[in-house]
């Protein structure tokens, strides 16, 4: 399933596209976070993970979390580009009965790997599902996507503890660093800085790159994948809001959907 | 009418120590068994399943909220886990994992809390788990039960692996006196009839139905003939069963070691008021308790066989 550079560039913005027409149709949701992640989610779903989108719950598949499911626009639009789930009803975000949930939701879709939202819970999650994937003997990584914000929350230094004991080496949790969460700058909610030294001094290997930069998420992951003993945290530095001028570093655009006349501007600049 | 004999308080073993053992037994038997624990193996006796299965022992320090949540993702990976601490920390400190992680996906998820009620004695409330039937029934989906000695323990534990999706099992910390000494048949929200009356029905959980089984005996004594209801499954409840026994008693007593607020007695309540309004009484507590030992305990906050026959008698007495 791997793809070139330039058709991974490609979905990237197909993605922003999908995610800005989305949330404008559904009238809310959290646009900033969802464009900070599309990098990371087009390589991981298109390039990196072992995953067959016809055979979802194949058991040996690699697995993506996503704790900060806020975020989901980025996700679904991804899973509908792989082929998990219809591209053509991403327009029913957050509609009732629409299996595009506001949440990530395993009842309404059967292919994500699991349901959140409420913060601070997925590493625990991703945790779980690497020691059973060690345990049968699988290939199977399974990664994790935390907010910036999310990382404020204590279950995260907990699961944290728990991943470097264990040496869950098969599990990989990447940080969405933005800078702003939905009261603000993260630096005037609660400072999370320094991200990286935090998770050394918890015993996992971190590195830090450009979450827009797909080659580096590529050695990113390549250098998670080579690393045993313990699991490994990518410190991923994005951009709030990446490519809609307007939203961009924009702390307004972390739970507002654009109106209308945003949502057409926003689509002329993601051509 | 069955002939009533003497029900004699013999100790088994604590339903913890019946948990720890039939875990293991699971664990023989199904390599898909994993148990996590929070700093309280030699407490919760997982213990046992430590010492056999170390490589499927997941040590979580004392970290509740994080341990449920690696239980969940076991179960999202097809595991069958068993996550045990104290009920006071299981279902207080992990109640947002477990609704979130496990009651909201529906997932494969056992929960076991240890040191219920205030029959762990000495430690005192901080220890004391008087909420957590309240808790765990108010999550969708979650099966919930509260065997009563060691034997419906350990077939109970054998049910929870079996059925599949999240159940919280409330164990006690004493040794307690033995229930069921002949063959039964446990089955999740299948009440047992231990003893059948026709003036009112004592409806009991975990320690309660020993208490009851001896309130039974002495009511017999005063000419009131009532029957008891082992409710090992708090939710699904038996509707019917309930529903019988207010249309064939006319009373019902509800006896159980927890606050009288969410327990059993409410959730016995709405289906007699659904079906046959009756008298009820209820046998539990109504605030938090102290330090002491067990039967202190029990004793002071009103939860032994002279508090369930005394109910008893009351909602006789409202009888029309």
């Amino acid at each position: 399933m791997a793809k070139s550079l330039e058709e991974l560039r490609a979905i990237a913005l197909r993605v922003r596209r999908e995610i800005v027409e989305m949330i404008g149709a559904a009238g809310s949701g959290h646009p900033g976070g969802s464009l900070s992640a599309v990098e990371i989610l087009v390589e991981l779903y298109f390039d990196y993970m072992h995953i067959d989108p016809a055979n979802p719950k194949w058991p040996d598949r690699d697995r993506f979390i996503l704790s900060k499911g806020h975020a989901a626009p980025v996700l679904y639009a991804v899973m509908a580009e792989a082929g998990y789930t219809p591209i053509d009803k991403l327009n029913t975000l957050r509609k009732l009965g629409s299996m595009y949930q506001g949440h990530p939701d395993i009842r309404f879709m059967p292919s994500l790997e699991a349901s959140t939202g409420s913060l601070g819970e997925g590493l625990s999650l991703a945790l779980g599902m690497g020691l059973g994937a060690r345990l049968d003997g699988r290939p199977s990584r399974t990664y994790v996507m935390l907010g910036d914000g999310e990382i404020q929350e204590g279950q995260i230094w907990e699961a944290a503890m728990a991943g470097a004991f264990h040496k869950v080496d098969n599990v990989v949790a990447i940080v969405d660093y933005n800078g702003i969460q939905l009261d603000g700058f993260v630096k005037d909610i609660m400072e999370i800085a320094p991200v990286a030294d935090k998770w050394r001094a918890f015993g996992w290997h971190t590195l830090e790159i450009n979450g827009h930069d797909l080659p580096a998420i590529q050695n990113a992951l390549r250098e998670a994948e080579a690393t045993k003993g313990k699991p490994t945290c990518i410190v991923a530095h994005t951009i709030k809001g990446k490519g809609v001028s307007f939203m961009e570093n924009n702390p307004k655009f972390h739970g507002t959907a654009p109106t209308p006349a945003e949502v057409k501007l926003a689509l002329q600049e993601l051509q | 009418m069955p002939a009533k004999t003497k029900f004699e308080v013999k100790l088994g073993a604590a339903t913890r120590e019946a948990f720890g053992r039939a875990v293991v037994e699971l664990g023989r038997e199904n390599k898909d068994i994993v148990v996590c624990d929070a700093d309280l193996a030699k407490s919760t006796m997982t213990v046992y399943f430590q010492k056999e299965f170390p490589e499927r022992f997941f040590s979580c320090g004392i970290a509740e909220a994080n341990m449920t949540a690696i239980g969940a993702g076991l179960a999202y990976a097809g595991k069958i886990p068993f996550i045990a601490s104290f009920s006071a920390f299981a279902m207080n400190k992990g109640f947002e994992q477990l609704r979130s992680c496990a009651a909201y996906p529906h997932v494969n998820l056992k929960v076991v809390g240890t040191h219920s009620g205030i029959s762990i004695g000495e430690d005192g409330p901080s220890q004391m788990s008087v909420e957590e039937i309240g808790l765990a029934c108010s999550l969708p989906g979650f099966v919930v039960l509260a065997p009563a000695d060691e034997v419906s323990t350990k077939a109970l534990v054998r049910a929870a692996a079996a059925h599949l999706g999240p159940v919280f099992i409330r164990t006690g910390r004493p040794k307690c006196p033995i229930v069921y000494s002949g063959a039964h048949q446990f089955e999740i929200g299948k009440a047992i009839e231990l003893v059948d009356g026709s003036d009112v029905t004592i409806i009991a959980g975990g320690l309660l139905v020993a208490q009851s089984l001896l309130a039974a005996e002495t009511l017999e004594g005063e000419g009131i003939s009532a029957r008891v209801i082992d409710m090992h499954t708090v939710k699904p409840l038996d509707r019917q069963a309930i529903e019988r026994a207010a249309a064939e008693t006319g009373a019902i007593v509800v006896a159980e070691e927890h606050l009288v607020d969410g327990g059993l007695g409410v959730r016995v309540a709405q289906v007699v008021a659904q079906t046959r309004p009756c008298p009820m009484e209820f046998v539990g507590l109504q605030t938090y308790a102290e330090s002491g030992t067990p039967d202190e305990l029990m004793e002071k906050y009103g939860l032994v066989a002279r508090d369930v026959a005394a109910a008893a008698r009351k909602a006789v007495g409202r009888k029309h």
